[in-house]
């Protein structure tokens, strides 16, 4: 079942995987899924970018605001 | 100020509106975030000789500011014991999915993101957005991604166990790409220019 995931479960795979590290079935499953699936691959490197932008926060040159 | 001097009580005073910023996002509560950072500044002018000038005084002063942060969600924590979805209930993501698992909107391609954090609105967006969720689900996610902190030190300061933990970071990321794509990347004024 694992190697046939929906959307749903690789989008929850693809969030875990930035919290903890993955079991060898579920990185499989995920790998196997994200190549044939746009949306989730999109999805993956939307959650990354929100990591780096958190650690960019609070973003450019602020001084200006006050 | 020369690289190496400990910084005087006026350069750590300009600070303050940042600090401020950054308490807010993960302190709703004004009073207490207003709390933090003032006792960052304290425990900097007291502590000022030990600044060791490798870091800017903002990093240095971030990095007291998480520790007031961190005692203050624990704080609070223990005050109001955890609200919402008890367990690792995560039946409101649902709403994200069609019956098949499906996306029921998948997401799109962002423009450029790169080129969004050399913008000052786009983290302004992306405060909205973090205060558009439900504040134990933002306070976590900040834990995680503002201040670094591991998913077992989140569980324990926040009082949930590790697989709510994993829900309510994986509702923010969730929430927030959808706001950010709904408020940012497709609203115009980042996208396309």
């Amino acid at each position: 079942m694992i190697f046939r995931l929906t959307c749903k479960e690789a989008s929850k795979l693809i969030s875990a995987g930035m919290d903890r590290r993955l079991s060898f079935a579920e990185r499989i499953g995920l790998r196997l899924h994200v190549g044939i699936c746009d949306a989730c691959t999109r999805f993956t490197s939307q959650v990354q970018f929100l990591r780096r932008a958190l650690k960019a926060f609070p973003g450019p040159d602020e001084r200006e605001r006050h | 100020m020369p690289q190496g001097s400990p910084p005087e009580s006026l350069e750590l005073e300009r600070q303050r509106p940042y600090l401020l910023r950054f308490a807010l996002l993960q302190l709703r509560d004004r009073s207490a975030a207003e709390d933090a950072v003032q006792e960052t500044l304290l425990a900097a002018i007291q502590g000022a000789s030990q600044f060791a000038g490798q870091s800017s005084v903002r990093t240095w002063l971030i990095g007291i500011l998480k520790h007031k942060i961190i005692d203050s969600i624990r704080k609070a924590a223990r005050e109001r014991p955890i609200e919402g979805p008890p367990g690792d209930d995560a039946r409101d993501l649902d709403a994200f999915f069609a019956e098949d698992g499906h996306f029921l909107q998948a997401p799109e391609q962002w423009a450029n993101p790169e080129r969004s954090l050399e913008e000052r609105r786009f983290f302004e967006a992306l405060e909205r957005c973090l205060q558009s969720l439900p504040q134990k689900t933002a306070s976590a996610f900040a834990m995680r991604e503002l201040m670094g902190l591991e998913t077992d030190e989140i569980c324990k300061e926040l009082g949930i166990s590790t697989s709510n933990c994993w829900v309510m970071l994986y509702r923010a990321r969730m929430g927030l790409r959808a706001c950010l794509e709904q408020t940012w990347f497709l609203a115009g004024p980042g996208r396309d220019r």
